[in-house]
């Protein structure tokens, strides 16, 4: 059964082209933040209809995952959001390991070292949505300051894990490797080094007043809106909600640890304009810098590195979890990311496996903000959604 | 409001024919609703004042085996007010023709989040959704053949002439 839709989109796009322009966006532009494509209906510097085409880096996940066990796909869901593999992995982990029940047994340090890493790869993926949201709006320094800092941060969790982007890293059960010595202190250092380099970094770009005048009011979201399209994370939360699962769910260790949640306020303009979702992301850098020290001090004192510690005890030797359908959250650094997994409880692949990348969400509403806009506002508003295309395309 | 209050309320609220059953063996329980119906409840369940199921997480179109010939969609909705989490579940029995695709309502209508991701069902597990306003392929080329997530789904030889290794 085909659809009438595609004729009636290749209708729209011919007749568009006969009165007004039809403009495209993308794969290749940098301001697109990876290969998506927009097809824009533009009159003049009039932005009057957008049509994103998603799927250039479409990778099957879904389907190699039901032919792989479940610990094999972890290196997949590191690929997933690239830029915070930690946050993937460990939403996968948490699901498998809440299916075979083991959750509750999973060592403390464990936990913490887990919630370490997330934290700081969160930063790193924070970093990386500034900096290129800058470089859009037009500030190129922002950008190698984020980067620079930046790099500290793969250093240490490729000090960790051995790899500098796709870490696979959190097992089910347990850890790859505890982390290597010295890297508590390691990480405190960089923490006192980075907090005041994101006062440099805000009053560079956050409050800069050029940087005000293209994004306040601009690209604004309302709540509803935002809700009704499925936003989450930043998206969300720069329009004026707080809604974090860190804190809804209390998975993992962060019900234990105390950190504020950021929400946008239209300190500059409207609430949910692109302002407020880059001042949500600046701010949880502060609150990840907040768990991170709540981490390392769990770490260095009563979780102290012991010589019989091994992070691998508690990996599960065959993963067949019972027959039963679970769907498991957790706060990715773009928002909530979801696995559905449908097990038959015989085999060890999972029967069928759903991501719910938070970007595919966010990314679905860029129609609807971008009526009537200029085309510049455009490019603000792509940056301030801050969409990474390896788990929107999948 | 516990899972069986919602089942009562949508029993009261559409009549006992609306929920076929319900799944309560696993982690998560999840209603079978009847498929015809699924856009009506989800409309009532997102306005109701006592549930105001307003985010669609996920929408997952499930192929549940050869054998089964089975097809269905998976809704996980959350409400944000309550904080609440609820898993709707529809299917219904299709001999995989694929020139006539299972038919389910859209909920896009109600929930905007469907939109995407029902055009990413029917783009990989070919679900078509009565009512969808642009229910095109979403991830793959609109010119691919079959439903890659399909259990049956033999992949190509050839696209474009191109042979793929």
């Amino acid at each position: 059964m085909s659809t009438t839709a595609l004729e009636r989109y290749h209708q729209k796009i011919a007749a568009a082209a006969t009165q007004d322009m039809v403009l495209n966006m993308g794969p290749q532009h940098p301001s697109t933040h990876g290969v998506l494509r927009l097809e824009l209906i533009t009159d003049g510097e009039i932005v009057k209809e957008v049509i994103p085409h998603a799927g250039y880096l479409h990778r099957c996940f879904e389907k190699h995952a039901e032919s792989l066990t479940y610990q094999q796909t972890i290196p997949f869901t590191d690929r997933l959001d690239y830029l915070s593999s930690m946050n993937n992995s460990h939403v996968w982990v948490m699901g498998v390991e809440r299916m075979l029940g083991i959750d509750k047994d999973i060592p403390k340090r464990v936990e913490y070292i887990r919630v370490l890493v997330c934290e700081l790869n969160r930063i790193a993926s924070h970093l990386i949505s500034i900096g290129t949201y800058g470089i859009d709006i037009g500030a190129f320094t922002p950008f190698l300051w984020c980067f620079r800092d930046r790099e500290h941060i793969m250093g240490m969790l490729e000090w960790a894990s051995g790899s500098r982007m796709l870490y696979n890293y959190i097992w089910i059960g347990g850890l790859f490797f505890d982390l290597p010595v010295g890297f508590e202190e390691r990480c405190r250092e960089f923490v006192d080094y980075f907090k005041p380099k994101m006062v440099e970094l805000n009053e560079l770009l956050t409050n800069n007043q050029i940087f005000i005048s293209r994004t306040a009011n601009v690209g604004v979201l309302p709540l509803d809106v935002a809700i009704n399209y499925g936003c989450s994370g930043p998206m969300l939360r720069g329009s004026g909600l707080k809604w974090d699962l860190r804190r809804i769910d209390n998975y993992s260790a962060y019900g234990e640890l105390d950190f504020d949640i950021p929400c946008g306020q239209g300190l500059m303009g409207t609430v949910g304009d692109c302002w407020d979702r880059n001042k949500v992301r600046v701010d949880e850098i502060g609150e990840s810098l907040k768990i991170i020290e709540q981490c390392l001090d769990r770490l260095q004192k009563e979780l102290k590195r012991t010589p019989d510690f091994d992070p691998r005890a508690k990996l599960p030797r065959k993963i067949t979890p019972k027959a039963q359908d679970y769907y498991m959250r957790g706060e990715g650094s773009k928002g909530e990311l979801g696995f559905y997994f449908i097990t038959d409880g015989k085999s060890e692949v999972p029967f069928r496996v759903k991501a719910r990348a938070p970007s595919f969400n966010n990314l679905s509403v860029i129609s609807e903000m971008s009526k009537g806009i200029m085309i510049a506002d455009l490019i603000a508003i792509i940056g301030s959604i801050d969409f990474v295309l390896g788990e929107l395309d999948r | 409001m516990t899972f069986e209050a919602i089942k009562q309320l949508l029993i009261a609220h559409f009549g006992e024919e609306v929920v076929l059953g319900e799944e309560t063996g696993g982690l998560q329980p999840a209603l079978l609703i009847a498929p015809d119906r699924i856009a009506d409840v989800c409309l009532e369940l997102r306005n109701n004042p006592a549930t105001y199921f307003d985010f669609l997480a996920c929408l997952s179109g499930v192929d549940y085996g050869i054998t089964a010939n089975r097809f269905g969609v998976v809704y996980h909705l959350t409400s944000i007010p309550y904080q609440l989490q609820l898993t709707l579940k529809i299917s219904k029995e299709h001999g995989r023709d694929i020139n006539d695709l299972p038919s389910f309502p859209s909920v896009s209508e109600v929930y905007r989040t469907a939109d995407w991701h029902e055009r990413e069902a029917y783009d990989l597990v070919g679900i078509f959704f009565e009512n969808h306003p642009d229910l095109r392929r979403i991830l793959l080329p609109d010119d691919w053949e079959g439903y890659p997530l399909r259990k049956d789904y033999q992949a190509a030889e050839y696209y474009k002439g191109i042979k793929i290794d």
